[in-house]
């Protein structure tokens, strides 16, 4: 009895010797990392080697997988491109990355680990408004910049009570600017001056759209000659469609999503309704495609991130890059956004010249003019990118790129 | 030429509804059960199709007969496998079965392909008529013609034929029909059978009118046409046609003057009043129970 207690003892106190090393071990690699954080403001770096630690708190697994992992193949081009090219003042990009599991709580738990315990200089994540908003809190109390690829609503970066969250930025639009844009392009680029509303009147972002197309269309001297709402789920449009059309717009917007969209616009068209329809990303789907008809979806519009279509040189040299490296496949937006994420940030550090939070904070408040895939990024006062937006229009089934907006 | 129009949707609607109703009906008249689950079946019968043409290759009329065939053998198993055991329990039991079946339909369906939406292949000529300066699609014609087909086939075999003969012994006083030589279990089945394919019908032409179908989609139109029958006088087969065009047009006519988020609301609106002023529905006489 007493032998198996002492072997017990021993084998207690051995491990616990281990254990305790090897927090001692980590303990000292955290340190020496703190230093080389430290050293590019203070002694002006001691040479490569050391790495700049970025996290990426990410929707890897759960409803929003296919958000999260095309914004990480894009996030891992661009990290090999600038490690590549030298890294940012000779020092490489390190990826940590981290799955939220497309959960709140796990993302906010994500940027815990992050910030404590991975030290990371920044951010990149997460996919969604929900997701991002719930890490604020410990990225302002860690004073670690939080950068959303894709996160598009006003809460976001500003607060509820309307103060802006100093460490919080995006790299995409926001909601109502989509609005803005398709405003200003049917009233400059297809020239009508009557239109009529068609939304979802259970969603915000519908509602985000709608409110600021009609401020943009009616500040454009057009007037707004119908304003109708469905509820999501709804499969027969074509009382409320026959409607709009005794009010003869010229123009038909729809802010909403791909499901209902599509049964309205196949729908209109066989009312003999032939006028141009414009929506928002959320009509962006193969699904559009099938529900409404290749047919009926001819002279449609919509606004989007990007598109690889865009002669552009930037975006056609991105897209040859990506398709060299994920087998021929052509990139999608969230790949656009996680990509120019990545360049964001390392303009920011650069500029920084140092990979301390407070610094890159205020250096990426300052971003003017930066040319990246998605568009040329101001930042402005409330964090977000001004930037162009994509016009595409669909021409037989396929999305065709049309013209650049600005806002 | 817009009201044109716009009764032109309604019937186009209400066919689907009653088209519905019509299998509704049927099994509530014949065993007093109002069957939640009919609306599934519906579910089913348009995915039967969709996989029948998308799968095997199948043309429109085959995958109908394929979509009611496999519809009707659902409704037999339902039938033996959860109602047939409490055919003497409480009208609430039975009720509350039905609630059940329905969502294991439903989210039995989510686990074998998932949530998410198909788009109907358009395998119906699309064209579109124009009348008075109304624009008719070809489709919908069709589906108000399917409609009144099965409708006239529905009375003639409850009407005309020994099953149907039957059928009507079983729903006046199932003791006496059993006492009379009449199989009622099998009567049962069949008329859960007949109901059951007329619901794989409507699934199917649901799918080729709005294109977009999924695992959901059979709860608000079940409850619609449930509506229906009750407007119409639940258990009579006219009546399931009648109240399933005039849901139709209400609810298009809400829309049509700029309500539409409130039509869900008017149809359940209809439900109640119908059944404070006339229970028994537009078709129905107020019969007194016979002692």
């Amino acid at each position: 009895m007493k032998k198996i207690i002492g072997s017990k003892v021993s084998y207690l106190l051995v491990s616990l010797t281990l254990f305790v090393g090897l927090l001692a071990g980590c303990g000292g690699s955290g340190n020496s990392d703190g230093g080389a954080s430290n050293q590019p403001g203070g002694s002006g770096g001691s040479g490569g080697g050391e790495s700049i630690k970025i996290g990426a708190n990410l929707e890897l697994s759960g409803a929003v997988a296919s958000y999260g992992q095309s914004i990480a193949e894009g996030i891992d081009l661009a990290v090999e491109e600038i490690n590549k090219g030298g890294g940012i003042d000779g020092k490489k990009l390190e990826i940590i990355k981290v799955d939220n599991k497309s959960d709140a709580a796990e993302a906010t738990n994500a940027a815990i680990k992050l910030t404590s315990q991975d030290k990371v200089s920044a951010i990149i994540g997460a996919a969604t408004s929900g997701d991002t908003v719930a890490q604020v809190q410990v990225v302002t109390d860690n004073h670690t910049v939080l950068l959303t690829p894709s996160g598009t609503s006003p809460i976001v970066t500003v607060g509820q009570d309307g103060k802006v969250n100093d460490y919080v930025f995006r790299t995409c639009f926001i909601d109502p600017f989509q609005g803005n844009v398709a405003a200003n392009f049917a009233a400059k680029e297809l020239k009508v001056t009557k239109a009529a509303i068609f939304a979802d009147s259970a969603s915000d972002y519908a509602k985000g759209l709608a409110v600021s197309f009609k401020d943009t269309f009616t500040k454009a001297g057009g007037s707004i000659v119908s304003e109708e709402a469905y509820v999501a789920k709804d499969t027969d449009f074509r009382a409320t469609l026959t409607r709009i059309k005794a009010a003869n717009p010229e123009f038909i917007f729809i802010p909403g999503y791909y499901e209902e969209v599509g049964l309205i616009i196949k729908q209109a068209r066989e009312l003999g309704i032939t006028v141009p329809f414009m929506g928002g990303d959320g009509w962006d789907s193969p699904k559009l495609v099938e529900l409404a008809g290749a047919a009926a979806l001819n002279n449609t519009y919509i606004t989007n991130h990007y598109s690889s279509e865009d002669p552009d040189k930037t975006i056609q040299t991105f897209v040859t890059a990506f398709k060299g490296k994920y087998n021929g496949k052509s990139p999608d937006a969230f790949n656009a956004l996680g990509y120019d994420s990545v360049y964001l940030l390392a303009d920011g550090i650069k500029r920084a010249g140092s990979a301390d939070g407070a610094k890159i904070k205020d250096a990426l408040a300052q971003t003017k003019d930066l040319a990246l895939v998605s568009g040329k990024i101001t930042i402005d006062q409330q964090h977000n990118p001004a930037k162009t937006a994509t016009v595409l229009e669909y021409k037989d089934g396929k999305q065709v790129f049309k013209t650049k907006v600005n806002p | 030429m817009d009201w044109i129009q716009q009764i032109v949707n309604g019937i186009s609607l209400g066919s689907i509804y009653a088209l519905i109703a019509l299998g509704y009906t049927m099994v509530y008249g014949i065993i007093k059960l109002i069957n939640f689950a009919h609306g599934d079946v519906f579910m089913v019968g348009a995915f039967v199709g969709f996989y029948a043409i998308e799968s095997w290759k199948l043309s429109f009329i085959p995958a109908l007969l394929v979509a009611m065939g496999i519809s009707a053998v659902l409704g037999v198993v339902i039938e033996r496998v959860a109602y047939k055991r409490l055919r003497n329990a409480t009208r609430i039991a039975a009720l509350i079965t039905a609630i059940g079946v329905s969502l294991f339909i439903e989210y039995g369906t989510i686990y074998i392909r998932g949530a998410q939406p198909e788009a109907f292949p358009s395998v119906l000529p699309d064209q579109i008529f124009k009348v008075f300066g109304a624009s008719i699609s070809s489709q919908s014609i069709f589906i108000l013609l399917i409609s009144i087909i099965l409708m006239l086939i529905l009375q003639f075999i409850v009407h005309r034929t020994k099953i149907g003969k039957a059928m009507r012994a079983v729903s006046y006083d199932a003791e006496a029909a059993r006492l009379m030589g009449i199989n009622v279990d099998r009567t049962i089945s069949a008329t859960f059978a007949i109901g059951s394919a007329l619901a794989g019908a409507a699934g199917v032409a649901f799918g080729v009118y709005y294109t977009k179908i999924e695992p959901l989609m059979g709860v608000i139109p079940g409850l619609k046409a449930f509506v229906a029958a009750v407007l119409g006088g639940i258990g009579i087969i006219p009546g399931a046609m009648i109240g399933g065009l005039v849901l139709g047009i209400v609810e298009t006519m809400v829309s049509a003057f700029g309500y539409s988020p409130w039509r869900d609301a008017a149809a359940f609106v209809i439900l109640i009043l119908i059944l404070i002023f006339r229970p028994s529905g537009i078709l129905g006489k107020n019969t007194r129970e016979k002692v």
